[in-house]
């Protein structure tokens, strides 16, 4: 475990010298905080929804805003709609440093020593592994709190901030975001197997987001209704896919392997 | 400190290191010495635990290599071709990062130690990344040294260095050796090998050739005597070749080259051989074959035919 801990803080100390990747750490949740909140602030504003109705919702949708009054029920729609923008964080973060960690490692031709060093491959690639995952979880649960924070300061009432609080936010939040943080960061060992530039590994693990964006335009065309039954759903489904995820990335993560078959 | 059995490595049809079986032993330095793609690098990496072999054992430091590879990094410490340090982390944090792996007990005074004994204590809050090659290297031997290893894997620590910088390093392996530490010294610097190591091994996939520098030369040469004549002719030869102690005799421009056994007892001999011949003879000296001369002979000249 104290391995794990040296590498970690090895990690971030090289790791967020990188402009590039501090700008993705700092901009993603900065951004995906802010434009919910003023997505909240305009629709809660003098004239922002006027008198709306739930009968204006989507049926199925109508159904997840009990309790709310209909403008309650609008602005609760559309923040909906950030949640999986929200997810982009866990997705995103470790991408960028997993790819700068690794495959600068590659680059700069630091691996070799590291590798003949006491530490076993596991440790090396939980090290490396929470590197990349831990702060992606952190700005995606803080970003959360922000933002809760943020939209009862706004003057959001207290049922529609309690109903951001509910299951579906909390599991998404809170289970759903780490498990992607986890598949991101495997994707990411993956092709840093097979690329030398950190820049490229970072844009071809970048196409992990390519199914969250297609959930998230689903959603917003009404063909995909975000509910606590399909986020469930999605942690299921994450939960075997992560495990398998995992499993080839430790093969991969090998001595042997990383000094005789990466390229 | 390292004892090797018919060690083998095959990646696929490629065998890049077949039959390979040697001992080196505590207080030795050892040189390894063969072209590019000879295997080197991937038996150093066998050695020290990064690949396993295909076939054979080996054991290094007492640990045996494919069982005991976590136990026998922490015995060995390895100086990678490429420096390969952490640009952005100055020179005191990558070796603080190497000897929290290591698990060196004393962290804080192993990195200063090795810091100040290889001149980089003033320089130890910059960024590597603004370091020379020499320093670069150097903070490299540093790192493999943390741990304090028995065992210690060089490949070309003196490529990139400045004369002083690799006279400095070139004492230090001798420092490591008298501390009686097993060096392991991949090099194609053959004078560098023939002055620092004690036996050395010529290797192109397999082993060519193992022994002390000296008796490498004597092996594959002999001794030979060269008779620097005012005038040459071809008399003295026949004069010199009719002696029982000459093995052979050579002609180049004035000067006659004489292989013998044994040159203190023959040279009397030959000397008075000449100059009842009527010889005169300037200069009389031993013909001093190179390390490189046996490398090249054994491996070949860089277009693969074998030198004469």
């Amino acid at each position: 475990m104290r391995k794990i801990g040296v590498i970690i803080r090895k990690e971030w100390s090289e790791v967020f010298k990188n402009r590039l990747v501090l700008g993705t750490v700092g901009f993603l949740p900065l951004m995906l905080t802010a434009m919910p909140l003023v997505l909240l602030r305009v629709m809660g504003g003098e004239g922002g929804l006027g008198e709306v109705g739930t009968s204006d919702m989507p049926a199925s949708f109508a159904r997840l805003c009990e309790g709310l009054s209909g403008a309650e029920c609008a602005q609760y729609f559309f923040v909906t709609e950030f949640l999986l923008l929200y997810m982009l964080m866990p997705l995103m973060i470790p991408v960028t440093i997993a790819a700068y960690s690794i495959v600068g490692e590659k680059s700069t031709r630091t691996l070799e020593p590291l590798l003949a060093t006491p530490v076993t491959t596991i440790e090396l690639l939980a090290g490396k592994g929470l590197a990349a995952v831990l702060p992606a979880i952190g700005a995606t649960w803080l970003s959360f709190a922000v933002f809760a924070i943020g939209a009862r300061l706004l003057g959001v009432g207290p049922r529609l901030v309690a109903k951001l609080a509910d299951p579906m936010w909390l599991l998404a939040i809170f289970i759903v975001g780490p498990l992607l943080a986890i598949a991101s960061v495997s994707v990411a060992v993956m092709i840093s197997s097979r690329v030398n530039e950190p820049r490229v590994a970072e844009q071809l693990a970048g196409l992990v987001v390519l199914p969250l964006l297609a959930l998230f335009f689903g959603q917003v065309s009404g063909l995909i209704l975000l509910n606590l039954r399909l986020v469930l759903w999605m942690a299921v489904g994450l939960l075997a896919l992560d495990s398998g995820l995992l499993a080839f990335a430790v093969q991969l993560f090998q001595r042997e392997s990383i000094l005789t078959r990466w390229k | 400190m390292i004892v090797t059995e018919g060690l083998g490595k095959r990646f696929g049809e490629l065998q890049a290191v077949e039959d390979l079986s040697l001992r080196v032993h505590a207080g030795e330095v050892f040189g390894f010495l063969g072209p590019n793609g000879a295997g080197k690098t991937t038996t150093v990496r066998m050695l020290s635990a990064l690949i396993g072999p295909t076939s054979g054992k080996a054991w290094v430091a007492g640990c045996e290599v494919g069982r005991q590879d976590g136990e026998l990094r922490r015995k060995v410490g390895i100086l990678t071709e490429s420096p390969g340090l952490y640009d952005r982390l100055s020179a005191e944090r990558n070796l603080e990062f190497f000897a929290r792996l290591y698990e060196v007990a004393d962290v804080a005074g192993q990195v200063e130690r090795y810091l100040r004994l290889l001149g980089l204590w003033d320089r130890r809050h910059e960024p590597v990344g603004g370091f020379s090659k020499g320093m670069r290297q150097k903070l490299a031997i540093a790192r493999a040294m943390l741990h304090e290893p028995q065992v210690v894997f060089l490949d070309e620590p003196t490529s990139a260095l400045d004369p002083e910088a690799a006279r400095l390093v070139r004492e230090f392996v001798a420092e490591l050796k008298h501390e009686g530490r097993a060096i392991f010294l991949c090099t194609h610097n053959l004078d560098e090998a023939d002055r620092l190591c004690d036996r050395v091994a010529v290797f192109r996939t397999r082993l060519l050739a193992l022994d002390t520098p000296a008796a490498l030369r004597r092996q594959l040469f002999g001794r030979s005597v060269v008779f620097h004549l005012r005038t040459m002719e071809a008399s003295f030869a026949e004069r010199v070749r009719a002696l029982p102690a000459v093995q052979s005799v050579q002609i180049v421009d004035r000067k006659l080259v004489v292989g013998l056994e044994d040159p203190e007892s023959a040279n009397p001999q030959l000397i008075r051989a000449l100059v009842e011949a009527g010889a005169d003879i300037q200069f009389v000296g031993e013909l001093r074959r190179t390390l490189e001369d046996v490398y090249l002979k054994l491996v070949g000249t860089p277009d693969g035919i074998p030198a004469t």
